[in-house]
């Protein structure tokens, strides 16, 4: 993959937090039995650079949606910040608004109202998981991608918002244009809606676009073509991406940067290669263990699992590191009495660099350690 | 005599809108403990398929054409009482497509699996029950997991009921409909495992069938390539990994991403699969082949054996 240079920092988020609350009973509300909450995000930092693909892998459940969603403020945010660098005309309306940015030229868009908020709307586009539900099935290609350009009050006439249109579809190579554009969703392949998706997302130049990859099963060859389209792009228009996946050995082909999430946090956060070749955290490893490859020399042979147990409810979060009790790193580490294993499971380990630009949050690694730790 | 024989068989669509031919004219044995995958992209016509097999195709859909023969009896001649009694769940079982996510979310899960037995045997309740707890021990799971209901279970214990289940009758052949889309790799990775275990354990017979190349590879001996409604290329799994010979085939395989090794631009098979209720002339592909020539898109390419074993659909390789 040729990769471009990356930019300046287009976003930085720290802390985020969504928490859901559960809702009670009578019986518990009258009792005053404690609110309980999922802890869908649970302390999720990370920084974007512009032309960067950022991925965001995990297990089913484990946030990666809900950190996508409160950049956009689809979720309640329960804590952090998200400070964002809009493009110019963004920039501004916002102006226009009284939104105050700081010394850096970022707002914190969880700090502003739903107003203000709203131009934001055009510089952050998220793709959504499913091709099918998020294109109406009553609106043509040509009514799916006006419908922002006239909620931002882009292009004065239907024929220029047409050419905006026009330039999108070909973008994402749904030629001839004219083909396309009267086409309802169900006349399209999977592939053709996932790229009318991405269509309307970069219809409005954005600076920032989550595409949430689809679980639903895409064939190798739609999903090949759909990332990349997105290399294209990220070197066309200059634009970044949340790239958010089940899959490592896809997120290899297009992302600079993967993180891995487990259970609201990320455990590992790094190069993209090295990552998955070098990987720092025993849940990464795990995860790069069992994923399968087309090789028939894999039959004679049982796939080691390096995990045990089932994701914990993201209601009753283990106490120490979040992981240990599916850990077997962990449990070889208590057997051999290192002093270290007991750190495990008194509090949660810090995402420490462990190699340039390498971070995992594992008491294996002596930085992650309270300073002076010697068991 | 392979225990499985399926000659010529064509199962089409009878839409308002035209006829899908999803299956249309497809061959193919299947030996006593063998495990033969079937690849192909969505739409080409694999579920179809499966379903032909039990003759369980639904409305529009019917077997139009061909044979398929099970111990010497023709399923597709059989009444539909027949089928029950002799073939589904004794003979033939299957792990539908989306199954796990099928369960009746008020029915405890357990009162659901036995339903093969009660249908299909005379045990009682009592016995059936206590047959199932043997079967969910061997898939992995604690007895006790089936008093609970479907909402108390994760993604990959839903899976290993439908995998328990299949197995309940012990038949000869499990169809597996892609068994694993869906679920987290670590739990795919983990009912892989129990896939070979049972395997060796019990001597099945399997039909694995899924779009995902990576997981065929995990399990299958033989491998069959489908692309609109078609097979095009049959062969021994190193044979069809390590030397493909259909265009479709090779592209398919180039379009898998690789966890090592370098990294090349992804490839992708540009254009769509056809249009079941109208497809091209000639071999199916030829309108997204790379290496189309003059006979292509005028006549149909026989399937003839280019190696031992190894059979392929494509004017490549056959004499004209
Ligand atoms: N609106 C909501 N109310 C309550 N809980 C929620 C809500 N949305 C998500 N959750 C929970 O938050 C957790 C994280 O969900 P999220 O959708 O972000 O996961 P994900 O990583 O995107 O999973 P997948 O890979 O399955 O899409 C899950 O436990 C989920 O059940
Ligand atoms: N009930 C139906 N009525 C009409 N057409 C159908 C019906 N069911 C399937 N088809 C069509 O038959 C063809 C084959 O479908 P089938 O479900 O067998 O494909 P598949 O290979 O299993 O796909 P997938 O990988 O998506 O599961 C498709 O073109 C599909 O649209
Ligand atoms: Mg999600
Ligand atoms: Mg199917």
């Amino acid at each position: 993959m040729s990769s471009p240079e990356l930019g300046e920092v287009i976003l930085d988020l720290k802390d985020l937090r969504v928490w859901f609350p559960i809702r009670r009973g009578l019986i518990e509300t009258i009792t005053g039995r404690p609110r309980l909450y999922v802890r869908a995000v649970d302390g999720v930092s990370f920084e974007i650079r512009r032309r960067e693909t950022f991925c965001l892998v995990g297990e089913s459940g484990c946030g990666k949606t809900t950190t996508g969603k409160a950049l956009l403020r689809l979720v309640p945010i329960t804590g952090g910040s998200a400070r964002f660098r809009p493009s110019k005309e963004v920039a501004e309306e916002l102006e226009r608004r009284g939104v105050e940015f700081d010394e850096d030229g970022m707002v914190d868009i969880f700090k502003l109202t739903d107003k203000q908020f709203h131009p934001l709307r055009r510089d952050i586009q998220m793709v959504y998981q499913d091709p099918y539900g998020s294109l109406n099935p009553r609106f043509r290609v040509r009514d799916i991608l006006e419908e922002p350009l006239i909620v931002h009050k882009i292009g004065e006439t239907r024929s220029e918002r047409l050419e905006y249109i026009a330039r999108a579809l070909e973008m994402v190579k749904l030629t001839p244009v004219s083909e396309f554009v009267d086409r309802y969703p169900h006349q399209l392949s999977g592939g053709q809606r996932q790229r009318v998706a991405i269509a309307r997302a970069i219809i409005m130049n954005p600076v920032l676009v989550v595409a949430d990859e689809p679980v639903s099963m895409l064939d190798v060859s739609i999903r090949a073509e759909i990332l990349e389209l997105f290399n294209i792009l990220k070197e066309r228009i200059g634009l970044s991406f949340i790239y958010i996946t089940h899959d490592l050995s896809t997120a290899r082909y297009v992302c600079n940067r993967i993180a891995v999430m487990y259970l609201g946090r990320i455990v590992e956060l790094g190069p993209a290669d090295d990552v998955i070749q070098d990987p720092q955290h025993p849940y990464t490893e795990a995860l790069v263990a069992a994923i399968p490859e087309p090789d028939p020399r894999n039959r004679a042979r049982m796939r080691d699992i390096k995990i045990k147990g089932e994701v914990p409810s993201p209601v009753n979060i283990p106490p120490g590191c979040r992981f240990h009790p599916r850990c077997v790193l962990y449990e070889a580490a208590l057997k051999r009495g290192e002093p270290w294993a007991k750190l495990c499971t008194q509090a949660e380990p810090p995402l420490v660099e462990v190699k340039k630009g390498h971070y995992a949050a594992c008491y294996k690694h002596e930085a992650a350690r309270p300073k002076g730790f010697t068991g | 005599m392979p225990l499985l024989e399926v000659r010529d068989l064509r199962t089409y669509y009878y839409t308002m809108r035209g006829v899908v031919r999803a299956v249309d004219g497809v061959s193919f044995t299947l030996e006593k403990g063998e495990t033969l995958g079937i690849a192909g992209e969505s739409g080409c016509g694999k579920s179809t398929l499966a379903w032909s097999l039990l003759k369980l195709v639904p409305p529009p859909g019917r077997i139009v054409g061909g044979s398929i023969l099970v111990d010497g009896m023709d399923v597709t001649k059989m009444s539909e009482h027949e089928v029950r009694s002799k073939i589904r769940w004794r003979k033939i079982s299957m792990i539908f497509q989306g199954a796990m996510n099928a369960f009746n979310p008020v029915i405890k899960v357990g009162d659901q699996v036995i339903e093969p037995l009660l249908l299909h045997t005379d045990m009682d309740r009592e016995e059936a029950w206590a047959r199932a707890e043997e079967m969910v021990k061997h898939v992995g799971l604690p007895p006790e997991i089936l008093e609970r209901y479907p909402h108390e279970l994760s993604g990959g214990q839903k899976q290993r009921l439908v995998i328990a289940m299949a197995l309940l009758l012990e038949p000869d052949i499990v169809i597996a409909d892609e068994p694993t889309t869906a679920l987290d790799v670590v739990i795919q990775a983990q009912i892989l495992n129990l896939m070979k275990r049972l395997y060796r354990e019990k001597g099945m017979s399997i039909i694995l069938i899924t779009h995902d190349l990576s997981v065929i590879a995990e399990l299958a001996e033989r491998v069959a390539i489908m692309y609109a409604g078609k097979i095009v290329e049959l062969g021994p799994a190193e044979a069809v990994f390590e030397n493909p010979l259909h265009p479709y085939t090779q592209a398919l395989l180039k379009a898998v991403p690789r966890l090592r090794g370098p990294k090349e631009r992804l490839y992708y098979i540009p254009g769509a699969p056809p249009d079941l209720r109208n497809p091209p002339r000639g071999c199916r592909f030829n309108p997204r082949c790379e290496r189309r020539f003059e006979p292509c898109d005028r006549e149909e390419p026989p399937l003839v054996e280019a190696e031992k074993g190894h059979y392929v659909a494509c004017w490549l390789y056959a004499r004209r």
